[in-house]
């Protein structure tokens, strides 16, 4: 049996997490005041993931760059590979929040959406 | 006018080498006669160096050996200031000076600087006891038990007045050229010719007003050598909610201790220590040291009770040009005709500018038969500054201009209109340093936190470059590092 | 002059939670002043993700966040005028502003509620030894660089403090392509948030020196070099530890001080540890009728309690207009901060005038493990709750009921302290 202590990282908290796992399978996840702590211990010691935030540049609009972020969590090792796609795209004004930016960003199925509006000039 | 970026061989009747305090007085000074006048500085602006970090006060002149060159000039300047500032409409405020003497045992020594005082013609001159220094001070400390009163001690904008007379000069057709490294300079038969980064000028006169470098200029041409020493001084600022902490500029009797720190007003309100005074080897050695800043804030204690170093919003480091003779080093070099110098230009060198510019430019006048010129024109006009206009005039302007209606320094209340005046008038601001030093942006207690994107942004449109080429101040200081 | 029921200096999280409580609880008159050429304050330049958990049950980033109460605002119609800076108040709440449509005007508020959110702490003010090159940047200046203008600030970077924005910003300028080679932290803890320790440092593999300091500052043009040193318990550095890391880039994120010049140019009363006016349980400041919420009275770690926060002033400022005449004040009862703690907000309570709870916010002065969170009213302890950790960097609350309040005769003082077990 291995255990390892987490830190979690589901929200401002930040609590003590203690994970059972015996090389294949989580057996138990302990210190956690929510069941986001669990899952997030579960998935950090099987298949790490993270949001990605960055800004793209913007053609055409009020502000020249939109901040945008993956729509869901993606494997921690992808992180570069998204932040090379996203550096290498511009997008044209307008751009309200949610707009795809990005799909299925470095084969991942997940979407790279705009956190921000963008009106054109 | 500004000189253009040209290789080729000038010919002047005098280049000013630095773009100091020193060498902006001289300048403005020649553009009254008929010569033709460049100036020549290293870096990209001017005021660059021991000018722009010093402490901002124009001496009464009591400190000078008497019948020292300091002594002169210093007394002459001071008297000159309050009619230059309305002029060439800078900052300057006449607040009296105060020397505290912290012991009996010392009075005879301020008794001796009153004296030498009077000497130099400095006017006005009293010795007050203690409790009436405190009447007048009452943050000053209760170990003063007499001080030296000097009602014409003043402060400054070093920057202001450096700036006002390179700008009237310019404008009365000095040229300026910036980012010019004198490497060397030889005397010619009718002349000299200075070989720099940027090609060779040549004029029947040179002026040395290079600061921390005059040593290696004079000594380039005369065989009577001339040595400097930069003395380091280290200095704290503090923000404007301390700046009423003391009203006069209050210096410390040289004693035991040393020369001692002042602690002073600036002309902007904020409050100002220092300076320290080590000798050092290095002549762009502008950083500041844990001990120094220690060693300022521990000095100024002394002076004056309950300063609120809490309140420190920034510390710069100055280097005053030290000459081994102790004192400054003006007029014609003995051997090199036509070669003159303002060296050995430290303390009391802010005060004294503007009278070693009329004594300087006189004498080149003199050995060029120059003739006064009938269109010169004095006067100059600074950046307006709305925060000191009433509402309806300031309402006004951003009518008519509305960029000065948006306000991107707000710790100075600097608006747009300021900044871009900054950038476009005669001599213009290059570079975020040169902004600042002409408007203060940045300047405040967020130290430039705010503002600068929005300065960079306008420096940028208004000078035509990429965001990546804005430079704190010389090129190598870029703010941004591209991938 | 122009007359407003209600105006609001700043349209920050703080400003625009006011306002739209304020309009939720009745007022129509709003207006908002905001120095920015956008709503939102700057969560604007958080671009990343984590906040709204609290507030509304999802995980959001800044500009997310900052745009349900923009929308919410507009939905309300509430007035706003953008790139307005505001250059004073008085005690007659007249208001003076710059832009560049009306020039300088002056506005007479029957109310205001100051939003003004804080700033960074420059070098200078931690007096940092050495040269003062380019490069050197506050990390919320870096930050604004890149997430807004789409800059690059430097490619290798030391960071100095380990508050949120310093975290924030190691990450971010790693994913952009820096190396960011060391994050330094004066105290011996971390003032930021612990999950962003672990996604943003340990994630990158980022080294956090704690109880370090830079102690120099190379490079005449641009930063060249920062010399690091261990401090001690005094936070003095200890000779012999310096080492020195080669950057170009030194980026702070050493504290963030409440913006008040505003205030204290209106004679409105200060605390000297928050750097904020000192506040009833209305929020209201020295001067009846102007209210405080958000950074400008005291700095936040979450921007869900400036928005909980911010939206009792809001309600607050709007009862205030409503009942113009004036109250009539109880004794008011002294809030302090006891032992292990640095102080509380509010600061004074008025218990006959109060609703019928108030959240008390407050910040413990170390970090503190298994130490009881206690409550004395007037010596006698009547609350006691233990905690497992307490850091500085993370904001501490409890709750007071006016109900239990009302028990006590003659209450003078309330003490917020910490216990160990």
């Amino acid at each position: 049996m291995k255990q390892k202590e987490l830190i979690c990282i589901g929200c401002p908290m930040g609590c003590a997490l203690v994970v059972e796992w015996d090389g294949k399978q989580v057996v138990s996840v302990t210190g956690n005041t929510c069941p986001r702590g669990d899952v997030y211990a579960r998935k950090e010691v099987t298949n790490p993931t993270r949001i990605v935030t960055s800004s793209v540049c913007v053609d055409g609009g009020e502000l020249k760059m939109v901040s945008v972020k993956t729509n869901e969590d993606i494997p921690k090792d992808k992180i570069f590979e998204i932040m090379n796609e996203i550096r290498k795209t511009t997008v044209k004004a307008p751009i309200q929040i949610g707009d795809v930016i990005l799909s299925n960003v470095a084969g991942t199925g997940v979407d790279v959406v705009a956190t921000k509006h963008v009106a054109s000039i | 006018m500004e000189a253009e970026n040209s290789m080729e061989k000038l010919l002047y009747d005098v280049a000013i080498i630095g773009a100091g305090v020193t060498g902006c007085s001289i300048a403005r000074e020649l553009s009254r006669y008929d010569l033709r006048v460049c100036v020549l500085e290293k870096d990209e602006d001017v005021c660059s160096g021991t000018s722009k970090a010093n402490s901002a006060i124009v001496h009464a002149g009591h400190d000078a050996e008497s019948g020292s060159m300091k002594a002169r000039f210093n007394v002459e300047g001071s008297r000159m200031m309050p009619g230059l500032a309305k002029e060439l409409d800078f900052d300057f405020i006449q607040n009296g000076s105060l020397v505290l003497c912290f012991a009996d045992v010392d009075r005879p020594a301020l008794e001796e600087l009153y004296e030498k005082g009077k000497k130099n013609g400095v006017e006005g001159l009293t010795i007050l006891s203690g409790e009436e220094v405190r009447r007048l001070e009452p943050n000053v400390s209760d170990r003063v038990v007499a001080a030296l009163y000097a009602p014409t001690g003043g402060i400054v904008c070093p920057f202001g007045l450096t700036i006002a007379m390179a700008e009237n000069a310019c404008d009365n057709g000095v040229e300026f050229q910036f980012l010019t490294r004198i490497e060397e300079i030889r005397k010619m038969e009718d002349g000299y010719e200075l070989k720099t980064n940027r090609g060779t000028v040549t004029a029947r006169c040179v002026v040395n007003a290079a600061g921390v470098y005059a040593d290696a200029f004079h000594n380039m041409v005369s065989g009577k050598k001339i040595h400097i020493t930069a003395r380091k001084g280290e200095y704290c600022l503090l923000d404007k909610e301390a700046g009423a902490h003391v009203g006069h500029t209050i210096f410390q009797l040289p004693g035991k201790l040393g020369k001692g720190v002042l602690v002073t007003p600036t002309v902007h309100g904020n409050l100002l220590l220092g300076p320290t005074a080590r000798d050092i080897n290095d002549k762009e050695g502008t950083d500041t040291t844990a001990e120094d800043l220690a060693e300022v804030q521990e000095k100024a204690t002394l002076s004056v009770r309950g300063i609120p170093f809490r309140q420190v919003i920034t510390s710069f480091v100055g280097l005053r040009a030290h000459e081994d003779s102790d004192d400054f080093v003006v007029g014609e070099a003995e051997d090199s005709e036509g070669f003159f110098d303002a060296a050995g230009i430290e303390s009391p060198g802010l005060s004294s500018a503007p009278a070693i510019g009329v004594y300087l430019a006189g004498l080149i006048a003199e050995k060029t038969e120059a003739k006064a010129k009938n269109d010169w024109h004095g006067k100059r006009k600074g950046i307006v500054k709305p925060g000191e206009m009433s509402r309806e005039e300031r309402a006004a302007l951003i009518r008519e201009h509305p960029e000065y209606g948006s306000i991107v320094c707000r710790c100075e209340g600097i608006s747009e209109g300021e900044i871009r005046d900054a950038i476009t008038r005669t001599l213009g601001a290059t570079s975020l340093d040169g902004i600042k030093r002409r408007v203060r942006q940045g300047m405040g207690r967020c130290q430039a936190g705010f503002c600068t994107p929005r300065a960079m942004e306008i420096l940028a449109n208004e000078r035509g470059i990429r965001m990546e080429e804005v430079c704190k101040n010389v090129p190598g200081s870029e703010m941004l590092i591209g991938e | 002059m122009e007359k407003h029921d209600i105006v609001i200096i700043g349209g920050g999280p703080a400003g625009l939670a006011a306002a739209v409580a304020a309009r939720k609880a009745g007022i129509q008159d709003i207006l908002i002043l905001e120095r920015d050429s956008r709503l939102g304050g700057i969560l604007n330049q958080c671009i990343h993700n984590g906040f709204g958990l609290h507030t509304f049950r999802e995980e959001l980033t800044g500009p997310e966040y900052a745009n349900r109460y923009i929308r919410m605002a507009e939905d309300e119609g509430i007035p706003y005028r953008l790139n307005t800076m505001v250059v004073d108040i008085n005690e007659k709440k007249e208001v003076t502003f710059i832009n560049r449509e009306d020039g300088m005007t002056t506005i007479q508020a029957k109310t205001v509620i100051l939003a003004m959110g804080c700033r960074e702490r420059p070098r200078g003010a931690l007096n940092i030894p050495g040269y003062r090159p380019a490069g050197v940047y506050s990390a919320g200046t870096a930050q604004r660089l890149m997430n807004i203008e789409g800059f690059h600030v430097g490619k290798e970077v030391v960071i100095l403090g380990s508050g949120d924005i310093g975290l924030i910003m190691a990450r971010r300028m790693t994913l952009e392509g820096a190396k960011v080679k060391v994050v330094a932290e004066l105290m011996p803890y971390s003032g930021g948030l612990k999950r962003n320790i672990v996604q943003c440092l340990d994630d990158y593999g980022i080294p956090l020196k704690l109880s370090h300091t830079v102690v120099e500052v190379h490079g005449k043009q641009r930063v060249t070099g920062v010399t690091i040193a261990e401090v001690d318990a005094n936070r003095k550095p200890i000779p012999g530890t310096e080492e020195y890391y080669s950057c170009d880039t030194l980026l702070l994120s050493v504290g963030l001080l409440p913006e008040n010049e505003l205030t204290k140019g209106a004679g409105i009363e200060m605390n000297r540890v928050t750097s904020g006016p000192n506040v009833n349980d209305q929020l209201e400041t020295s001067i009846e009728g102007v209210f405080a919420c958000g950074n400008v009275l005291h700095v936040h770690d979450l921007v869900d309690y400036v928005s909980e926060e911010a939206t009792l002033a809001g309600t607050n400022a709007a009862a205030c207009v409503r009942h113009s005449e004036h109250k009539t004040p109880s004794h008011p009862v002294v809030l302090s901060a006891g032992d292990g703690v640095r102080y509380t907000v509010p600061q004074t309570m008025d218990i006959a005038n109060m609703n019928d709870q108030v959240v008390v916010r407050f910040r413990v002065a170390d970090v503190y493990r298994d130490r009881s969170i206690s409550i004395y009213y007037d010596g006698v302890r009547v609350a006691h709750r233990k905690k497992k950790v307490m850091a500085p960097g993370e904001m501490e609350q409890v709750i007071l009921k006016k109900e239990d309040l009302n028990r006590y005769n003659d209450l003078k003082e309330i003490v917020i302290g910490t216990e160990v077990e």
